[in-house]
Protein backbone atom coordinates (compact mmCIF):
# COMPACT_ATOMS: atom_id res chain seq x y z
CA UNK A 1 0.00 0.00 0.00
CA UNK A 2 1.69 3.30 -0.79
CA UNK A 3 0.54 6.39 1.33
CA UNK A 4 0.66 9.97 0.88
CA UNK A 5 0.37 12.31 3.89
CA UNK A 6 -0.25 15.63 3.07
CA UNK A 7 2.05 18.31 4.43
CA UNK A 8 0.44 21.82 4.93
CA UNK A 9 2.06 24.85 6.85
CA UNK A 10 1.17 23.83 10.62
CA UNK A 11 0.27 20.53 9.77
CA UNK A 12 1.83 19.06 13.32
CA UNK A 13 0.84 14.99 13.09
CA UNK A 14 2.14 14.72 9.46
CA UNK A 15 5.38 12.90 11.05
CA UNK A 16 3.59 10.63 13.43
CA UNK A 17 1.23 9.14 11.09
CA UNK A 18 4.22 8.53 8.72
CA UNK A 19 5.95 6.42 11.96
CA UNK A 20 2.56 4.56 11.89
CA UNK A 21 2.17 4.09 8.27
CA UNK A 22 6.15 2.55 8.27
CA UNK A 23 5.00 0.31 11.00
CA UNK A 24 1.94 -1.62 10.07
CA UNK A 25 3.10 -1.57 6.28
CA UNK A 26 6.81 -1.35 6.23
CA UNK A 27 6.53 0.95 3.43
CA UNK A 28 7.46 5.00 3.51
CA UNK A 29 4.65 6.79 2.59
CA UNK A 30 5.42 10.04 0.24
CA UNK A 31 5.26 12.90 1.87
CA UNK A 32 3.48 15.82 -0.22
CA UNK A 33 3.80 19.65 0.29
CA UNK A 34 0.31 21.30 -0.30
CA UNK A 35 1.51 23.22 -3.10
CA UNK A 36 2.00 20.67 -5.69
CA UNK A 37 -0.74 20.57 -7.93
CA UNK A 38 -0.81 16.42 -9.13
CA UNK A 39 -0.49 13.98 -6.20
CA UNK A 40 1.84 10.80 -6.54
CA UNK A 41 0.66 7.30 -7.23
CA UNK A 42 -0.81 6.63 -4.12
CA UNK A 43 -3.45 3.94 -2.86
CA UNK A 44 -4.31 5.80 0.27
CA UNK A 45 -3.96 9.76 0.80
CA UNK A 46 -3.74 10.99 4.24
CA UNK A 47 -4.51 14.55 5.36
CA UNK A 48 -2.88 14.51 9.10
CA UNK A 49 -3.32 16.79 12.19
CA UNK A 50 -2.15 20.00 13.16
CA UNK A 51 -3.16 23.87 13.04
CA UNK A 52 -2.94 24.72 9.20
CA UNK A 53 -2.61 27.93 8.58
CA UNK A 54 -2.69 28.87 12.24
CA UNK A 55 -6.85 27.57 12.40
CA UNK A 56 -8.00 31.40 10.46
CA UNK A 57 -10.97 32.06 9.41
CA UNK A 58 -12.03 28.69 10.06
CA UNK A 59 -10.18 25.59 11.32
CA UNK A 60 -9.56 23.72 7.63
CA UNK A 61 -11.06 26.16 5.49
CA UNK A 62 -7.31 27.93 4.16
CA UNK A 63 -6.03 24.82 3.37
CA UNK A 64 -9.49 23.31 1.79
CA UNK A 65 -8.45 25.50 -1.01
CA UNK A 66 -4.97 24.98 -1.18
CA UNK A 67 -3.39 24.14 -4.74
CA UNK A 68 -3.04 19.99 -3.98
CA UNK A 69 -6.91 19.90 -2.90
CA UNK A 70 -8.09 20.29 -5.79
CA UNK A 71 -6.13 16.72 -7.49
CA UNK A 72 -7.37 15.60 -3.78
CA UNK A 73 -10.94 15.93 -4.28
CA UNK A 74 -10.75 14.80 -8.16
CA UNK A 75 -9.89 11.80 -7.35
CA UNK A 76 -11.68 11.14 -3.98
CA UNK A 77 -14.56 11.44 -6.26
CA UNK A 78 -12.89 8.54 -8.40
CA UNK A 79 -13.08 6.57 -5.43
CA UNK A 80 -9.13 6.94 -3.62
CA UNK A 81 -9.29 6.42 -0.24
CA UNK A 82 -8.84 9.65 2.03
CA UNK A 83 -8.26 9.42 5.62
CA UNK A 84 -8.53 12.93 7.59
CA UNK A 85 -7.50 12.72 11.25
CA UNK A 86 -8.52 15.28 13.50
CA UNK A 87 -7.61 19.04 11.45
CA UNK A 88 -7.62 16.63 8.59
CA UNK A 89 -11.22 15.93 9.40
CA UNK A 90 -11.68 19.41 9.30
CA UNK A 91 -10.02 20.00 5.66
CA UNK A 92 -12.07 17.33 4.60
CA UNK A 93 -15.75 19.21 5.93
CA UNK A 94 -14.28 22.41 4.32
CA UNK A 95 -13.74 21.13 1.06
CA UNK A 96 -17.22 19.46 0.95
CA UNK A 97 -15.46 15.99 0.79
CA UNK A 98 -17.30 15.53 4.11
CA UNK A 99 -20.58 16.32 5.11
CA UNK A 100 -21.21 18.36 8.24
CA UNK A 101 -18.58 20.91 10.19
CA UNK A 102 -16.85 21.14 13.07
CA UNK A 103 -17.70 23.65 15.99
CA UNK A 104 -15.80 24.58 18.70
CA UNK A 105 -16.10 22.65 21.81
CA UNK A 106 -19.68 23.31 24.02
CA UNK A 107 -16.86 23.09 26.96
CA UNK A 108 -15.36 25.73 25.12
CA UNK A 109 -12.12 24.36 25.72
CA UNK A 110 -9.12 22.47 24.37
CA UNK A 111 -9.48 18.85 25.08
CA UNK A 112 -6.52 16.47 25.31
CA UNK A 113 -7.15 13.46 26.80
CA UNK A 114 -7.63 9.67 26.07
CA UNK A 115 -11.67 8.99 25.07
CA UNK A 116 -13.32 5.50 24.27
CA UNK A 117 -15.05 5.39 21.28
CA UNK A 118 -17.56 2.44 19.88
CA UNK A 119 -17.06 1.03 15.91
CA UNK A 120 -20.39 1.72 14.74
CA UNK A 121 -19.50 0.50 11.72
CA UNK A 122 -16.75 -2.24 10.35
CA UNK A 123 -17.84 -3.01 7.02
CA UNK A 124 -15.33 -0.40 5.53
CA UNK A 125 -11.74 -0.33 4.26
CA UNK A 126 -11.21 1.92 7.22
CA UNK A 127 -12.38 -0.46 9.94
CA UNK A 128 -12.82 -3.82 9.08
CA UNK A 129 -10.49 -4.87 11.55
CA UNK A 130 -12.39 -4.13 14.45
CA UNK A 131 -15.26 -5.94 15.57
CA UNK A 132 -18.52 -4.03 15.72
CA UNK A 133 -19.52 -2.23 18.88
CA UNK A 134 -15.75 -2.79 19.52
CA UNK A 135 -14.70 -0.19 22.33
CA UNK A 136 -11.59 1.28 21.78
CA UNK A 137 -9.42 3.56 23.48
CA UNK A 138 -7.78 6.77 21.10
CA UNK A 139 -5.77 10.05 22.21
CA UNK A 140 -8.22 13.33 21.16
CA UNK A 141 -6.87 16.81 21.08
CA UNK A 142 -8.41 19.74 19.55
CA UNK A 143 -10.94 22.54 20.21
CA UNK A 144 -13.14 22.40 17.40
CA UNK A 145 -14.06 18.87 17.37
CA UNK A 146 -17.72 19.38 18.17
CA UNK A 147 -19.23 17.77 14.86
CA UNK A 148 -22.74 19.64 13.56
CA UNK A 149 -24.98 18.87 10.63
CA UNK A 150 -28.36 20.17 9.95
CA UNK A 151 -31.16 17.46 10.92
CA UNK A 152 -31.83 16.65 6.96
CA UNK A 153 -27.88 15.73 6.60
CA UNK A 154 -28.16 13.81 9.74
CA UNK A 155 -30.48 11.26 9.18
CA UNK A 156 -29.08 10.44 5.73
CA UNK A 157 -25.70 9.48 7.38
CA UNK A 158 -27.28 7.69 10.25
CA UNK A 159 -29.87 5.96 7.43
CA UNK A 160 -26.66 5.14 5.00
CA UNK A 161 -24.31 3.64 8.20
CA UNK A 162 -21.79 6.53 7.58
CA UNK A 163 -20.98 6.97 10.93
CA UNK A 164 -17.93 4.87 12.34
CA UNK A 165 -17.29 6.19 15.06
CA UNK A 166 -19.17 7.37 18.40
CA UNK A 167 -18.13 8.88 21.83
CA UNK A 168 -18.80 6.18 24.35
CA UNK A 169 -17.99 5.74 28.35
CA UNK A 170 -15.72 2.77 28.81
CA UNK A 171 -18.97 -0.04 28.69
CA UNK A 172 -19.89 1.00 25.52
CA UNK A 173 -22.68 3.54 26.31
CA UNK A 174 -23.22 6.73 24.21
CA UNK A 175 -24.59 9.71 26.56
CA UNK A 176 -23.93 13.34 27.29
CA UNK A 177 -21.65 12.10 30.11
CA UNK A 178 -19.47 10.56 27.80
CA UNK A 179 -19.42 13.11 25.19
CA UNK A 180 -15.89 15.18 25.13
CA UNK A 181 -17.10 18.70 23.10
CA UNK A 182 -20.75 18.07 22.29
CA UNK A 183 -20.65 16.55 19.27
CA UNK A 184 -24.43 15.60 17.38
CA UNK A 185 -25.19 12.22 18.60
CA UNK A 186 -21.64 11.54 19.79
CA UNK A 187 -19.98 11.38 16.31
CA UNK A 188 -16.19 10.80 16.39
CA UNK A 189 -15.98 9.91 12.71
CA UNK A 190 -17.91 9.67 9.80
CA UNK A 191 -17.74 8.14 6.23
CA UNK A 192 -19.18 9.57 2.66
CA UNK A 193 -21.64 7.74 1.09
CA UNK A 194 -19.01 6.49 -1.63
CA UNK A 195 -17.25 4.67 1.73
CA UNK A 196 -13.83 6.03 0.28
CA UNK A 197 -13.34 9.20 2.36
CA UNK A 198 -13.00 9.27 6.27
CA UNK A 199 -12.65 11.90 8.74
CA UNK A 200 -12.25 11.47 12.57
CA UNK A 201 -11.17 13.76 15.17
CA UNK A 202 -9.07 10.87 17.76
CA UNK A 203 -5.77 10.13 16.53
CA UNK A 204 -5.34 6.66 15.70
CA UNK A 205 -1.32 7.47 14.60
CA UNK A 206 -1.40 8.59 18.40
CA UNK A 207 -1.89 5.20 19.25
CA UNK A 208 0.04 2.68 17.73
CA UNK A 209 3.11 2.95 19.69
CA UNK A 210 5.20 1.99 22.57
CA UNK A 211 5.45 5.53 23.92
CA UNK A 212 1.65 5.85 24.56
CA UNK A 213 0.95 2.56 25.53
CA UNK A 214 -2.06 2.60 23.54
CA UNK A 215 -2.52 0.24 20.63
CA UNK A 216 -5.91 0.53 19.21
CA UNK A 217 -5.26 2.35 16.88
CA UNK A 218 -3.34 -0.44 14.88
CA UNK A 219 -6.55 -1.88 13.62
CA UNK A 220 -7.43 1.27 11.58
CA UNK A 221 -4.32 1.10 9.34
CA UNK A 222 -4.23 -2.73 9.06
CA UNK A 223 -8.00 -2.44 8.06
CA UNK A 224 -6.43 -0.21 5.21
CA UNK A 225 -3.33 -2.39 4.29
CA UNK A 226 -5.20 -5.15 4.10
CA UNK A 227 -7.70 -3.29 1.53
CA UNK A 228 -6.04 -1.94 -0.60
CA UNK A 229 -2.89 -3.94 -1.11
CA UNK B 1 -23.20 34.95 12.23
CA UNK B 2 -23.93 31.61 13.43
CA UNK B 3 -27.07 31.10 12.14
CA UNK B 4 -29.82 30.34 14.73
CA UNK B 5 -30.61 26.91 15.76
CA UNK B 6 -26.48 26.10 15.56
CA UNK B 7 -25.02 26.62 19.72
CA UNK B 8 -22.65 29.27 19.79
CA UNK B 9 -20.83 28.35 22.81
CA UNK B 10 -18.88 31.93 23.05
CA UNK B 11 -21.82 33.76 22.80
CA UNK B 12 -23.29 31.44 25.69
CA UNK B 13 -20.20 32.44 27.85
CA UNK B 14 -20.32 35.78 27.31
CA UNK B 15 -23.75 35.89 28.79
CA UNK B 16 -22.61 33.96 31.40
CA UNK B 17 -20.22 36.68 32.40
CA UNK B 18 -22.50 39.57 31.56
CA UNK B 19 -25.11 38.21 34.01
CA UNK B 20 -22.18 37.94 36.59
CA UNK B 21 -21.55 41.51 35.98
CA UNK B 22 -25.17 42.26 37.07
CA UNK B 23 -26.86 42.68 33.54
CA UNK B 24 -30.11 41.90 33.38
CA UNK B 25 -33.26 41.44 30.74
CA UNK B 26 -30.97 40.55 28.17
CA UNK B 27 -30.68 37.58 26.12
CA UNK B 28 -29.67 35.51 22.85
CA UNK B 29 -25.95 36.85 22.38
CA UNK B 30 -24.65 35.83 18.94
CA UNK B 31 -20.96 36.18 18.35
CA UNK B 32 -19.87 36.33 14.91
CA UNK B 33 -17.12 38.31 12.98
CA UNK B 34 -16.65 41.36 10.20
CA UNK B 35 -14.15 40.94 7.31
CA UNK B 36 -13.42 43.79 5.31
CA UNK B 37 -12.55 43.70 2.33
CA UNK B 38 -11.53 46.74 -0.55
CA UNK B 39 -12.38 45.89 -4.32
CA UNK B 40 -11.63 48.03 -6.60
CA UNK B 41 -15.29 47.83 -8.76
CA UNK B 42 -17.56 49.66 -8.96
CA UNK B 43 -20.35 49.44 -6.01
CA UNK B 44 -22.65 46.33 -8.27
CA UNK B 45 -19.49 44.76 -9.28
CA UNK B 46 -17.80 44.45 -6.25
CA UNK B 47 -21.63 43.20 -4.25
CA UNK B 48 -21.18 40.05 -6.73
CA UNK B 49 -17.43 39.61 -6.33
CA UNK B 50 -17.69 40.12 -2.59
CA UNK B 51 -20.80 37.14 -2.71
CA UNK B 52 -18.52 34.77 -5.02
CA UNK B 53 -16.07 34.99 -1.99
CA UNK B 54 -18.48 34.71 0.89
CA UNK B 55 -20.05 31.57 -1.27
CA UNK B 56 -16.29 30.05 -1.75
CA UNK B 57 -14.51 30.58 1.16
CA UNK B 58 -15.46 33.45 3.95
CA UNK B 59 -18.47 31.70 4.95
CA UNK B 60 -19.44 28.07 5.78
CA UNK B 61 -23.01 28.20 5.11
CA UNK B 62 -24.14 25.24 7.42
CA UNK B 63 -23.58 27.21 10.19
CA UNK B 64 -22.81 30.82 9.45
CA UNK B 65 -25.57 33.62 8.06
CA UNK B 66 -24.35 36.51 6.19
CA UNK B 67 -25.00 40.10 5.14
CA UNK B 68 -22.96 42.35 2.50
CA UNK B 69 -22.61 46.09 3.95
CA UNK B 70 -21.11 48.27 1.08
CA UNK B 71 -19.88 51.28 2.95
CA UNK B 72 -19.80 54.43 0.41
CA UNK B 73 -17.79 56.04 3.11
CA UNK B 74 -14.22 54.52 2.51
Amino acid sequence: MKASVIVFPGSNCDRDVAVSIKKITNLDPIMVWHKETTLPKSDLVIIPGGFTFGDYLRCGSIAANSPIMIDIIKKAKDGLPILGICNGFQILTESGLLPGTLIKNDCLSFICKIVSIRVENNQTSFSNKYKKNEIINIPIAHNEGNFFADNDTLKKIEDANQIIFRYCNVNGEINNSSNPNGSIKNIAGIINENGNVLGMMPHPERATCNITKLYDGENLFKSLAESLF
Amino acid sequence: MPKNGVLDPQGKAIENSLSQLGFENFSKIRLGKIIEVEINEGEEKAIIVAEEMCKKLLVNLIIEDYEIIYDREK
